[in-house]
């Protein structure tokens, strides 16, 4: 994956495979601290004690909960060629969190990527999940929560309507784009 | 701070009031854009981007578009599933957003599929 974006759309389809119906992203870059963070929240079936253990694990794929495979492996690689490093808490029937934190500076650290698209994408193909998306590069923030768009505009159209979308689309877009 | 405003919703809900739509319930064409991780990396996004745009170009409110996971066939990646009612779906494989576009043009818009794109047209034949 060439960009952290596509890693973050891949890690949250995992959530909504795993029934989630939020699924709340966090970005955080602090360049004083030479810090980048993603954290990947979600409601979803969860994982036990032993899954977890298993799941950083590109070889143990057990097709039977889909909550397995390269995806995290190759995150945690991306986090672990900066210095940083992945962590998942879960627990049955409640959730799962993945934390991946990153030496913003360092050389093999992947550029953000193209977010908007991760999140058009994610919304397009999930209409039944909300998302809740909140980065903040260095003080210049960006938040979306769909609740909110869904309830407003509920009997008129749906999320997944070209002007909702382009006006999402917009919000990622940096000035001078 | 880049974040969505009501007033902006509510411009979106005025310009379409009288509009039927049709986006939440009933469907001529769904297209399936194939998203685990091996599509993901093989580039699903940029399809799913292309799609998106011409799904708004043509103004049709009868399409629907989707994702889903690995299809097992992970080689293949790109693909795209489209299903038009009534007709047998046809998974595109091996595709870049030039290819999808011209998928969107024949098969979603026309109904004509592009078999060269195609997994497999049919099954097996004797002759």
């Amino acid at each position: 994956m060439e960009d952290l974006s596509l890693h973050i759309l891949d890690i949250v389809e995992n959530s909504t495979r795993a029934g989630a119906t939020l699924v709340e992203i966090k970005i955080t870059e602090d360049t004083e601290k030479d810090l980048l963070q993603i954290v990947i929240k979600d409601n979803g079936s969860g994982m036990d004690r032993e899954m977890v253990k298993k799941v950083r694990d590109p070889f143990t794929t057990t097709r039977t909960t889909r909550r397995v495979g390269l995806g995290l492996s190759m995150l945690e690689q991306a986090a672990q060629e900066t210095g940083g490093d992945l962590s998942i808490t879960s627990e049955p029937g409640r959730g799962t969190e993945v934390k991946a934190t990153f030496q913003a500076s360092h050389i093999d650290r992947k550029p953000i990527g193209d977010m908007g698209s991760s999140m058009i994408s994610l919304i397009v193909g999930n209409p039944n999940v909300d998302f809740i998306y909140e980065s903040d590069l260095d003080g210049e923030k960006t938040t979306l929560d769909t609740r909110m768009i869904k309830e407003e505009m509920e009997g008129v159209t749906t999320i997944n309507d070209p002007a909702v979308l382009k006006l999402i689309r917009g919000l990622f877009k940096k000035a001078g784009d | 701070m880049a974040k969505l405003r009501v007033e902006d919703l509510k411009r979106i809900k005025d310009s379409m009031a009288g509009i039927v739509n049709l986006r939440g319930g009933e469907y001529r064409v769904k297209i399936t854009v194939h998203m685990g991780t091996c599509g993901i990396a093989a580039g699903a996004r940029p399809i799913m981007n292309r799609i998106l745009e011409r799904i708004e170009e043509s103004g049709a409110t009868d399409i629907i578009l989707s994702s889903s996971g690995c299809a097992g066939l992970c080689n293949h990646e790109p693909m795209i599933t489209v299903e038009v009612k009534e007709s047998a779906p046809v998974k595109y494989v091996k595709l870049d957003p030039e290819k999808a576009s011209r998928i969107f043009d024949e098969h979603v818009m026309k109904n004509n599929p592009v078999p060269e794109y195609a997994l497999s047209v049919g099954s097996e034949t004797t002759y």
